[in-house]
């Protein structure tokens, strides 16, 4: 560890502080924003201090909306983003999972094959492949569908390769040790597997449910109709408007909600994040 | 309970490597065998046969009556003890044992009495409830055994189980698996490339290279008469002293009889403890006398390990109780009793009378 000197800890403090209030101060803003009445931003005069319009302001923004041209309250939007984010990180989780353990553990015709397929798809992102992608969504009627939201994102090269090299990691042994205890493939999977994987999960859920969260581009083509808006798209919406006043106090608002769901994830799943990352239990 | 017999068994991994190169022998019920020889000689690979977890490409393996060649490990009706315990890690210490029964639908009750034995005979019953890794690797060893007790199975088969633990426990342990075999009367089969761990456990050894059985027999037959010169120098600590005779010295006589050496040459071989050196130098008649150059002593207490040259070339090791301590450089004769003497043939491979 670094040598604990009076003068070395003040700068590298210094440097923690600035870097805090770059990321914090936006933040911060956006949330005194959220507090004042819609006039005061417009005029350009927005104070340092909070507002006392909180709850109104977050009252209209999750039941009502914006007057302007998104009807929909932001509320319906969470609820989409959080099943969109949901379906992906989970979706992501076990299709990778499955393919991983049929990989490393099978031994099947192209195996290798298989394996570099997937390998492959890691250079064909959705915004690559969105044109077919666009066509076989709309082909299968999956558009303003959650499916259509989410299915195309769900194939994930990455995962599968964090838990294939998890999987190589594992000593022969326990699988020795299972077939004589009598386990088959599937007990195998569910009793020592999965259970070994526990904190990778973790950290590929939080990993994957920030990129379901964040999504852009696919939910916008994908999604026409209103109420199947998420928030990303929505904080986009209301701030364009045509022949409107821009309500900066609720689009302020969406953006700190639009905060809350990934912030808390991280929050509450960090021990077993940090954990998935640095240690395995085995 | 049954006996292990195997018959002609051969493995020849799919790159063409024959490691098992068709071996046969019985270990009779109840027997505590003992697969010995260097790495890379196939004694893994022949246990991992045997469990069932390597395919089995020539010849057949039969547990009791039944020819097991084709039968999942599972259902060979056996237990195994891995080199790194392979205990599940996520799951405690009494979930290792139990696991193997619950898969295959063992009553609960049935279960739980035959874990409380298990751990009461290892004693491991304040250990129940914790993981593995809270575990010293002494205890690792007694979760291993117990997984393997509990199953009451036709036949253990221990891979090489004791070579993680530091010497000390390595010692202990070997006691107590000798005294749980014994106990228990389970036909095992046990790898190991430590020939003192072979020589302590086994009620029959087999010792292996290259893929073949050098030797098979109670250890201190093999120990007393090694059929090679590989079993003689790999069986006993430190090896025998071989030496390659031709031409004349092939024809030597000892006490007034040749050697019996072939007159195209062979191999001499003594055991280090069977050397001794007399006070006087003197040369008994009927004795094999090798004059030595010191060039190294180890004293490790009760004995002495003098390494010395010969002086026609040649390492030779003496082992002399108590503590000798000649001076590097000096000369002396160390001489063996011609009863002492091992003959083997030029090649090594066959045992010659002596």
């Amino acid at each position: 560890m670094v040598e604990q000197h009076r003068f070395g800890n003040v700068l590298p403090h210094l440097i923690l502080w600035i870097g805090i209030l770059i990321v914090a101060f936006p933040v911060y803003l956006a949330f005194v924003g959220s507090t004042h009445e819609p006039t005061i931003i417009s005029n350009g005069q927005m104070p340092p201090w909070p507002g006392s319009h909180m709850i109104e302001n977050y009252y209209r923004t999750i039941f009502v909306g914006t007057s302007g041209t998104t009807r929909e309250p932001v509320g319906t939007m969470l609820v989409n983003s959080f099943i969109m984010a949901m379906v992906i990180a989970c979706g992501k989780i076990a299709i990778s999972i499955i393919s991983a353990y049929a990989i490393v553990y099978f031994r099947f015709p192209l195996r290798m094959t298989a394996f570099w397929v997937i390998f492959i798809t890691l250079m064909l992102p959705v915004e690559v492949r969105i044109y077919p992608t666009y066509k076989i969504a709309a082909d299968l009627n999956l558009l303003d569908t959650y499916a259509g939201l989410t299915l195309p994102l769900i194939a994930s090269a990455t995962a599968t390769l964090l838990f294939r090299q998890f999987f190589m990691t594992v000593p022969d042994e326990l699988l020795e040790a299972s077939r004589i205890d009598g386990a088959g493939p599937f007990r195998f999977f569910k009793d020592t597997l999965l259970p070994l994987s526990r904190t990778n999960m973790a950290a590929l859920f939080v990993i994957l449910f920030i990129y379901g969260w964040n999504q852009y581009l696919w939910p916008l083509l994908i999604t026409t109709r209103d109420e199947m808006q998420t928030i990303v798209i929505g904080i986009k919406k209301m701030i364009v408007t045509a022949d409107a006043i821009t309500e900066w106090q609720l689009v302020m608002a969406t953006a700190m909600l639009a905060m809350l769901p990934p912030v808390a994830v991280v929050v509450l799943m960090q021990k077993l994040f940090v954990r998935g990352l640095v240690e395995t239990e085995k | 309970m049954a006996g292990v017999i195997l018959n002609q068994v051969g493995k020849v991994y799919s790159g063409g490597i024959e490691a098992v190169k068709g071996i046969s022998f019985t270990v009779p019920d109840g027997y505590f065998c003992v697969l010995v020889g260097p790495s890379g000689c196939g004694k893994s690979t022949l246990l991992r046969m045997i469990a069932g977890i390597e395919t089995i490409t020539s010849g057949e393996i039969r547990i009791g009556e039944r020819v097991v060649n084709e039968i999942e490990p599972a259902n060979r009706d056996i237990a195994m003890v891995f080199q790194n315990y392979a205990l599940y890690p996520h799951m405690k210490v009494y979930d290792n044992m139990a696991y193997g029964l619950r898969n295959r639908g063992t009553p609960k009750a049935e279960i739980d009495a035959r874990v409380q034995e298990a751990a009461r005979i290892l004693e491991i019953g304040m250990l129940l409830n914790r993981k593995p890794r809270e575990l010293s690797g002494g205890q690792r060893q007694r979760v291993a055994m117990g997984r393997a007790i509990v199953r009451k199975p036709q036949a253990f088969l221990f891979d090489e189980p004791l070579s993680n633990l530091d010497a000390k426990l390595r010692v202990s342990m070997r006691v107590e698996i000798k005294k749980l075999q014994r106990a228990l009367a389970t036909t095992s089969v046990y790898v190991t490339h430590d020939q003192l761990e072979a020589m302590t456990l086994a009620d029959m050894l087999v010792v292996m290279n290259g893929g073949q059985v050098e030797q098979i027999g109670p250890p201190l037959a093999v120990y007393e008469k090694p059929a090679t010169t590989f079993v003689a120098s790999f069986i006993g600590a430190p090896p025998m002293n071989l030496l390659a005779m031709t031409g004349p010295e092939a024809c030597s006589v000892i006490a007034g009889v040749p050697l019996g050496l072939p007159s195209e040459g062979g191999i001499v071989g003594v055991r280090p403890e069977d050397l001794t050196l007399p006070d006087n130098g003197e040369r008994p008649a009927g004795s094999l006398a090798l004059d030595l150059i010191v060039n190294a002593v180890e004293r490790v207490g009760p004995e002495t390990f003098i390494y010395g040259n010969l002086q026609r070339g040649g390492d030779i090791i003496v082992r002399v109780p108590g503590q000798a301590s000649p001076p590097s450089g000096e000369r002396i004769t160390a001489i063996a009793p011609r009863d002492k003497l091992h003959l083997f043939s030029a090649d090594g491979r066959h045992r010659l009378p002596i």
